[in-house]
Order: C-alpha cells, then structure tokens, then sequence
C-alpha cells in the first residue's frame, strides 16, 4: 500500500477519495441545516441528537481524520509541486485558459479552513466540545446559538463569503475528483464539468439559505 | 500582407547550467514578417556574430513541427502566441511593428537549463526508456482488418500519438508536472491490442520513473492542454490514472 504515498497518482487518489468524502459531509450538514427554515424545534433535536453520544462522537473523528488527510496531503502535494516548477519562475506568463480556480486550489482551501476554524469556535466548541468535558454551560440547542449568529449582520457577510470560496473549490474539486480516479473520457469530461457546477451550486446554495432566512425573515418567539 | 518589421526580442542568456541568467534585449531591423520565428533567431545570432558576440543557443531540427524538439516560451505561451502549432511553425507575422518579444526557455526542475534557450529533456526519453515500448517484435503492417480494432479506439490512439514529446505540458504547467506526455504515451499503446498486453505494467513503471525524476503531481488544471502544439487531450490523464489504480489494487 505505499504506492498510496509514494507515487504521484496515489497521492492523488487519496486526495480525491477525502476529497469525495468531505463533499459527502457537505451535503449531509446542509441538509440538517435546512431543518432549520421549516422548523427550529426540530432543528434543536437533531442537535441535541448529534450532543456527546458515542455514534455523533465516532463521527466527528472520522469526519476529522478526512479534513486532516485532505489538508495534510493538500500541504504535501503543494510543496512538492512547487520544487518541480523550480526557482526560475517566468518573466511572461500568458497561460490564463486555464481556470483561475484550478490554479488557486490551494488558496481556496485556506479560506475554507479559516472559516471552518472559525465556525468551530463558535458553534461546535460551545456545543459538542463542552459536553463533552462536561462543562455546564454546554448548549445543546443548536438554535440558541445560530439564531443570535445570523442576526448579526457581520457574520452572515462572512459565512457567505467563505460559501462563495467553497464554491469555487468545489466546481474544479468535485470533476478533478472524479478525473483523478480515472472515471473520465471525451464525452464525460463536459457533464462532469457542468455537473461540478450543480453539485457546487446546489450545496452552496443549501447552506447559504439558512443565514440568509433568519436574517431577514426568522421572527424571534416572544 | 507581410511587411518588414523592426522589433526588440528579450532573450535568456544563461552561460552553463549552474550560472545565473539574465535577460539581453536586442534590436532587429527590416524583419520579414514572411520568415519564420525561428529564422528570425537565425538573423539574430548572424548579428551577433557578425558583431563579435557569441549567438543565442536554441534546440531546432525538422522545423516542420513533427520532430518535438523546438521549445521556448514566447510572450508568455509555450511555443508561442498561435494555437496548435510548434515554435518552428511560428511566423513572424504574428508580431507588429516596435513590439517587444520576449523569450524565455522552458522553466521547469525536471528540464534543467543547458545554455540560454536550451533545456536538457533527458527526463522524457528516460520515461519512455522505462516502458513506453512493446517488449516484442510484433512483425510489420498487417493486412487490413484481419485484427478488428474499434474505430473510437483506434481514433484516440492515433491522436495520443501525435505527441511529439516537446515538453511544451511541463512548461506551461504550475505544478511541473509531465503527466499529459506520460498519459499519451500510456494511451497510444493501452489502446491497441499490441500494446495492451503490457499496458499495466507499463502505468505503473512509467509513473514511477515520473515521479523518481522530480516531476510534479497533476491538479487538473487543465494548462497543459491548453498549450499542446498537438491537442493531446487531458482525457488521457483520466485513462493513465485508471491504468495506474487499476494496477495497483490488483497487485
């Protein structure tokens, strides 16, 4: 199994397969996330579901030791691609068909782990995390922190900001995926490219309806 | 119609591969925009001699655009500012009056600098020596259909070998990688049964030698395709890295 570090196309592939698997992880989040605009009872079980129990526990590592993988290869493959392009960078370089993002993988990656750190510290510490060591003003209404959240104009620029980074990962990140497993060809290469953009869009969008709503629409209970 | 332009070239000089290079521009006058771009090169270095300096070093061989061993980076594009075409196939007439025409060599670790414009692209044929080959004689041209070969396959086998080996991939890619010539040389050969027979064995010694030589990992950016003097498309990327994992798990 060293080929899986060793070589470059095992390196790849590993990328690839955390790759699919964080998307995965987005779609699933998003969905639990879009409880919340039809209702937050509801919304608050599923979290109070997902508190300190093992199976939400078990999870959560995994789901870790894909983002670490992912982040730890990215970091890896990036190093060793700048030694190969060498000291001698270009004077001139006109090569701009290739898409901005496809070259800024790396970046975009970044700014998702920004946000990611950030939104651990404000929702999955307070939760999860202090339940966890048993602190007890751990929250296990998922609604009493999100609501006061997007009810802050500043936060709901950022998390959309750091959609629209996922995004742009994602539409060149889900078709590389899939042409890094080698399930790509003449025909298919089009649909998987235009389908990165749905898959993007439609995961993007899942997450990004829910500050959006209770800025401007959720009325606090009285 | 072609007229005679004067222009200015920006040119890499680098004495040996371990001296810094820098940039030289020199004036050329009353070039025809009729001549090629690589005779061009050839009016400069007879300046250059002719005034006592020592001329540009610069690869060149069939200047028909098959023989894959011109290079340089011209203005910024592999091979220069026209589609599909090599250096050699480059005219002038794609340049104006007062331009400045840079020109630099391949700039990758896996194709180190000789002299100026010249890069050493051992690495290619070291890839190739490592299994781009059939093992055996398989007997000369045989008659027309008596080996049915699916005409798509035969198609994309053909346009994979239209590779020339240049190198014009690995120069325009950020991450040095030479994964568009690996692919198209797997392909070639996986696609025909002559070639098949070895076709797994060929991906996985192919891609080790890539990788033992310091190229750089594929992100599918897509750049390399884009620069390919000869259209090898990047779906060939997807069947080596198919060949490569299908080999794998199987060992």
């Amino acid at each position: 199994m060293s080929w899986l570090i060793n070589s470059s196309i095992g390196r790849k592939f590993i990328m690839s397969i955390s790759g699919l698997f964080l998307i995965l992880f987005l779609i699933f989040h998003m969905l639990m996330n879009l409880v919340m605009v039809f209702s937050m009872d509801a919304y608050d079980m599923i979290s109070e579901f997902l508190g300190a129990n093992w199976y939400a526990i078990a999870g959560t590592l995994v789901l870790a030791a894909g983002f670490i993988v992912h982040i730890l290869y990215a970091s890896l493959l990036t190093l060793q691609n700048q030694k190969a392009r060498g000291n001698d960078k270009y004077a001139m370089s006109n090569t701009k068909d290739a898409s901005w993002t496809s070259k800024n993988m790396y970046v975009l990656g970044f700014t998702v782990l920004a946000f990611l750190a950030l939104h651990m510290i404000q929702l999955w510490y307070n939760m999860q995390f202090k339940e966890l060591i048993g602190a007890p003003d751990a929250i296990s209404k998922g609604s009493e922190l999100v609501v006061p959240l997007f009810k802050n104009i500043y936060y709901v620029i950022i998390y959309l900001v750091a959609f629209a980074a996922l995004w742009l990962h994602l539409t060149h990140g889900f078709w590389s995926a899939l042409h890094s497993v080698g399930w790509n060809n003449t025909i298919w290469m089009k649909r998987l490219q235009n389908l990165s953009y749905v898959v993007a869009s439609i995961i993007v969008a899942g997450y990004a309806v829910v500050p959006i709503y209770i800025y401007f629409f959720y009325q606090l209970p009285i | 119609m072609d007229i005679d332009i004067n222009i200015k070239v920006k040119v890499w000089r680098q004495k040996g591969p371990k001296e810094k290079g820098h940039f030289e521009i020199y004036e050329l006058k009353n070039i025809s925009q009729g001549s090629s771009f690589l005779e061009m090169i050839d009016i400069l270095n007879e300046q250059l001699i002719n005034g006592g300096e020592e001329p540009v070093v610069f690869d060149h061989d069939c200047r028909e655009g098959i023989c894959g061993i011109c290079s340089l980076y011209i203005n910024g594009y592999p091979h220069g500012p026209d589609e599909d075409i090599t250096t050699c196939q480059l005219h002038m007439r794609k340049f104006n009056e007062g331009d400045t025409i840079t020109i630099e060599p391949w700039r990758s670790a896996g194709f180190p600098v000789i002299k100026d414009l010249m890069v050493d692209r051992t690495a290619f044929d070291t890839i190739i020596q490592a299994g781009g080959y059939v093992s055996v004689n398989t007997g000369g041209a045989p008659d027309a259909n008596s080996l049915p070969i699916p005409k798509h396959n035969a198609e994309a086998a053909m346009d994979a070998a239209a590779c020339i080996g240049c190198g014009a991939c690995v120069a325009a890619c950020k991450n040095g990688s030479a994964m568009l010539f690996v692919s198209a040389k797997v392909t070639q050969l996986a696609l025909l049964p002559q070639g098949r027979t070895e076709a797994m064995k060929r991906a996985k010694s192919m891609v080790a030698k890539m990788d033992e030589l310091g190229f750089g990992n594929c992100t599918n950016t897509g750049a390399c395709e884009v620069e390919c003097p000869k259209n090898i498309s990047i779906t060939n990327i997807a069947r080596l890295n198919y060949e490569f994992l299908n080999a794998k798990i199987r060992d």
